[in-house]
């Protein structure tokens, strides 16, 4: 499991400050906790249930709910393949394939062993002209092949090395 | 909706009768009340209305379909209960829970009582039309007090919003999505793994087998087969009011003669009342209370009899233990006394005595499993069994309760007053003490016994008894989550009340979980009833008046709140973590000889400062370059909040814990050749 760093635990206590430990404010707490760690690692989730006085059990249920929040830990780059209608039709599965044959993914293992990449589908992220769509973390890679994703996962891997 | 000629009248229409509207919540309260049992999972009046099981729907006119809980009945509202359109999703809805149920119907202890069994049935449903897609989940045994078995669970979520909004604990809640969905407590923990405190409320609540009280029969039945052993029963105040109903009498119904019968007739040998040592206890509280009170000690005093509340203040307010009575409850100090009297008594040897409590409660269960109360192997309670699975052990044997010839209970642990059996309700601890107390203070026999200003069924009730020129402030509380306006007060420095009653269960012990299901809303009225009924027909209503008790305690104990009965009678508390295994590793090493550092970060300690704590002792580390040579953790209470903050270097334990200490006590563990009190440098 990765661990938490000295910086990721002044952050969540940055984040529960922000937030006013307030309880209410559960889910957008969470989100920021996601985007420090890639994923919500149970201890964070303990230390933020003790923090806003809330049973651990609703916290974790909140957590389990959205799709969005994680358990378990996810790669460096996120790749979300756009899977709504328009990228269907357009075979947004055969980027699914192409990108699994290069990650050595399947459909049970979601993440590299090098923390580096993650894939997930998502159901439309609203980019349908470009279809078939893809978005790596923020970036959106539109009329994707099976090839150009390839690449781009190379490009990455490459400017990996250099850093 | 046309309601202009109605208005005034405040009636509304269900199936074509017309009911009056008086101060209902919902349609559904309305149509109950006309009679008609709408069915429903997840309406429970005592909670939230949460309107998930879609059971309850009805045809409201102009609206269309709506879900009867959630409608708040208006003058004129039309309403059908029995529609084509309603009754066949009412059917679907049950068609598709039982698709993925684990139909072990006949192994499951709740298939006489189960609501989605008895819904099915009034559904006419006959086979099942959709494709069974029921994949098996782990049962979880962990806990002395419950067997938790998802398998059978309807999510309906009763016990969740029980556990929240009526205990304020919050020990289990929906995880996960859509087909996925369970209730479970955080992190897929088991239950003894958690804060939940075996009140056993969910179990109550719940519809099904999800949620049920731990059997332990099978455990009496080794020991009473077992020629070696003499088994004896104490049984607790409430279950004579209530194991009746497990064999079709009318709630409240008094059963104490055929119920002891029923022990006797299952093969215990002796069959003792908890409401002698609940005169014990009545004693033991009373004078620590009045000890309490003369000479400025901790008040209020906290009664101590509900485990689920004692482990509930072990968790959450650690600060306010000494508030608790010191007092074992009557379990305990009848195993305590057992144990003590019996060998002597009757005469036995000591390990051949095997004592059995037969408790309306599941908490007692995990008390009596409690380290504390379990010395040298030897615990003062062997088994707990509860109203009901002592129900279960007469039908196993083949006997009906209403057949048997009422027995009498064994002496000298079977004598009581009527204060031991008021234990039973919410109010009656309160009111057994006052029945010492008062007459103590006043010095002359108490006239009239009967305190109607404690009786009632309120949440958080306060009363007031005028002793002498003192006035005695009383609060009794019921359901733990009331209690939190007390505790605040308590820690504001404004709380007004001297002596503090509660029980976990709303109504008291007569409706604990280990009670026969019961759907009746009326249940816990009658049974409160029959406990002050019994009360009544008693021939000592004061504890003090108990001769039996007397005589024990002249033989065994001494004076009341004395040096030997404090030995035997009495307990103390701990500190209890919620968390477990959630240890947050801030900065970690590969090396093998590294110094471990535990920060707590647990509430108290929190509020003590320790996050401030954890970050200098963090960055210290890190500018002083030992990263390599230390771990540091945040970890979730070390049952020591007395003295937060607490720091864990190494094997050294820090209360009250400051920067420089905890520095100092590093540059100790680093260098343990070099006296502490000061750094090391860079």
């Amino acid at each position: 499991m990765q661990q938490t760093t000295v910086r990721n635990f002044e952050k969540i206590c940055e984040i529960l400050e922000r937030y006013e430990r307030n309880p209410a404010k559960l889910v957008p707490i969470l989100q920021a906790v996601q985007a420090e760690y890639r994923y919500l690692p149970k201890e964070a989730l303990a230390y933020v249930a003790t923090s806003l006085g809330l049973p651990p059990s609703r916290v974790f249920g909140v957590a389990t709910f959205y799709a969005h929040f994680a358990l378990e830990p996810k790669g460096k780059y996120v790749i979300h393949v756009c899977d709504g209608t328009a990228c269907h039709v357009k075979n947004s599965e055969g980027l699914v394939k192409a990108i699994r044959k290069k990650l050595g993914l399947s459909k049970e293992k979601n993440t590299t062993d090098d923390l580096l990449f993650t894939l997930e589908t998502v159901s439309c992220i609203g980019a349908c002209g470009l279809a078939p769509v893809l978005m790596i973390n923020d970036a959106v890679h539109g009329q994707m092949t099976p090839d150009a994703c390839a690449t781009v996962i190379d490009k990455i891997l490459e400017e990996e090395k250099e850093a | 909706m046309n309601n202009t000629m109605q208005d005034t009248q405040n009636t509304m229409w269900i199936d074509n009768r017309e009911v009056p509207i008086e101060g209902e919540r919902n349609v559904l309260e309305v149509a109950r009340k006309a009679g008609i049992d709408i069915p429903t999972f997840c309406y429970h009046s005592d909670l939230s209305v949460y309107g998930a099981c879609r059971l309850c729907l009805v045809d409201i006119d102009g609206r269309g379909v709506n879900a009867s809980c959630s409608v708040t009945p208006e003058p004129g509202m039309r309403v059908k209960t029995n529609t084509k359109q309603v009754r066949d999703i009412r059917k679907i809805s049950i068609e598709l829970l039982l698709a993925n149920h684990d139909m072990n119907c006949p192994t499951c202890v709740r298939s006489a009582t189960c609501r989605l069994r008895e819904l099915a049935e009034r559904m006419g449903i006959e086979k099942l039309r959709y494709k069974p897609v029921h994949t098996p989940r782990a049962i979880d045994r962990s806990a002395h007090s419950l067997v938790r078995d998802p398998n059978k669970c309807v999510l309906c979520g009763d016990c969740v919003r029980a556990c929240h909004e009526v205990q304020g604990v919050g020990a289990i809640d929906f995880a996960f999505r859509g087909a996925d969905s369970a209730v479970m407590p955080a992190f897929c923990h088991n239950l003894d793994a958690v804060e939940c405190v075996h009140c056993g409320l969910c179990a109550t609540v719940c519809p099904t087998g999800a949620l049920t009280p731990k059997p332990e029969i099978d455990a009496v039945w080794a020991d009473l087969d077992n020629p070696q052993k003499v088994v004896v029963a104490q049984m607790a105040p409430a279950v004579r009011v209530g194991l009746g109903e497990y064999f079709g009498m009318a709630a409240g119904a008094v059963t104490t003669g055929q119920a002891v019968a029923a022990l006797k007739a299952v093969g215990f040998d002796k069959v003792y009342d908890t409401s002698f040592t609940a005169d014990m206890t009545v004693l033991e509280e009373s004078e620590e209370f009045l000890n309490r009170l003369n000479t400025g000690g901790t008040l209020p005093l906290f009664t101590s009899c509900c485990p689920a509340w004692v482990k509930y203040v072990e968790q959450y307010h650690h600060q306010l233990l000494p508030h608790l009575s010191s007092c074992k409850s009557p379990q305990q100090m009848f195993g305590a006394v057992a144990r003590k009297v019996l060998p002597k008594h009757l005469p036995l040897e000591e390990k051949e005595l095997v004592v059995v409590s037969v408790m309306p409660c599941t908490a007692k269960k995990f008390e009596a499993k409690q380290e504390k109360f379990n010395k040298d192997g030897k615990p003062e309670v062997d088994h707990v069994i509860t109203t009901a699975e002592l129900g279960l052990m007469l039908r196993q044997v083949g006997l009906q309760l209403q057949n048997l010839e009422p027995e009498s209970f064994d002496r000298p642990l079977g004598f009581k007053s009527g204060a031991g059996v008021l234990f039973g309700v919410s109010g009656g601890v309160t009111e057994a003490v006052l029945r010492y107390v008062v007459e103590k203070v006043q010095g002359k026999p108490l006239e009239q016994v009967d305190f109607h200003q404690v009786r009632g069924e309120a949440g958080l009730r306060e009363a007031v008894v005028k002793v002498n020129d003192t006035e005695v402030r009383l609060a009794i509380v019921q359901g733990l989550a009331n209690v939190e306006a007390v505790t605040k007060q308590i820690r504001d420095g404004v709380c007004p009340y001297h002596l503090v009653e509660v029980m976990a269960c709303p109504g008291g012990c007569v409706c604990g979980a280990g009670q026969p299901h019961s759907f009746n809303p009326a249940a816990r009225r009658e049974r409160t009833k029959a406990i002050y009924d019994h009360d009544r027909t008693m021939d000592f209503h004061k504890a003090q008046d108990n001769p039996e008790l007397a005589a024990v305690y002249a033989e065994h104990y001494g004076e009341a709140g004395g040096h030997a009965a404090h030995q035997a009678l009495h307990t103390d508390y701990q500190h209890r973590r919620r968390l477990h295994e959630l240890d947050l590793t801030v900065t970690d090493s590969d090396q093998e000889d590294k110094v471990q550092v535990r920060v707590c970060v647990g509430t108290t300690c929190f509020l003590n400062g320790s996050q401030e704590l954890l970050r200098k002792l963090v960055h210290y580390v890190e500018r002083t370059g030992l990263q390599d040579r230390v771990e540091i953790n945040a970890t979730f209470c070390m049952e020591n909040c007395g003295q937060s903050p607490n720091v864990r270097v190494g094997n050294t334990h820090i209360e009250h814990c400051t920067f420089d200490t905890a520095r100092d006590a590093l540059t100790q563990a680093l260098n343990p050749d070099i006296s502490s009190g000061f750094a090391v440098s860079p």
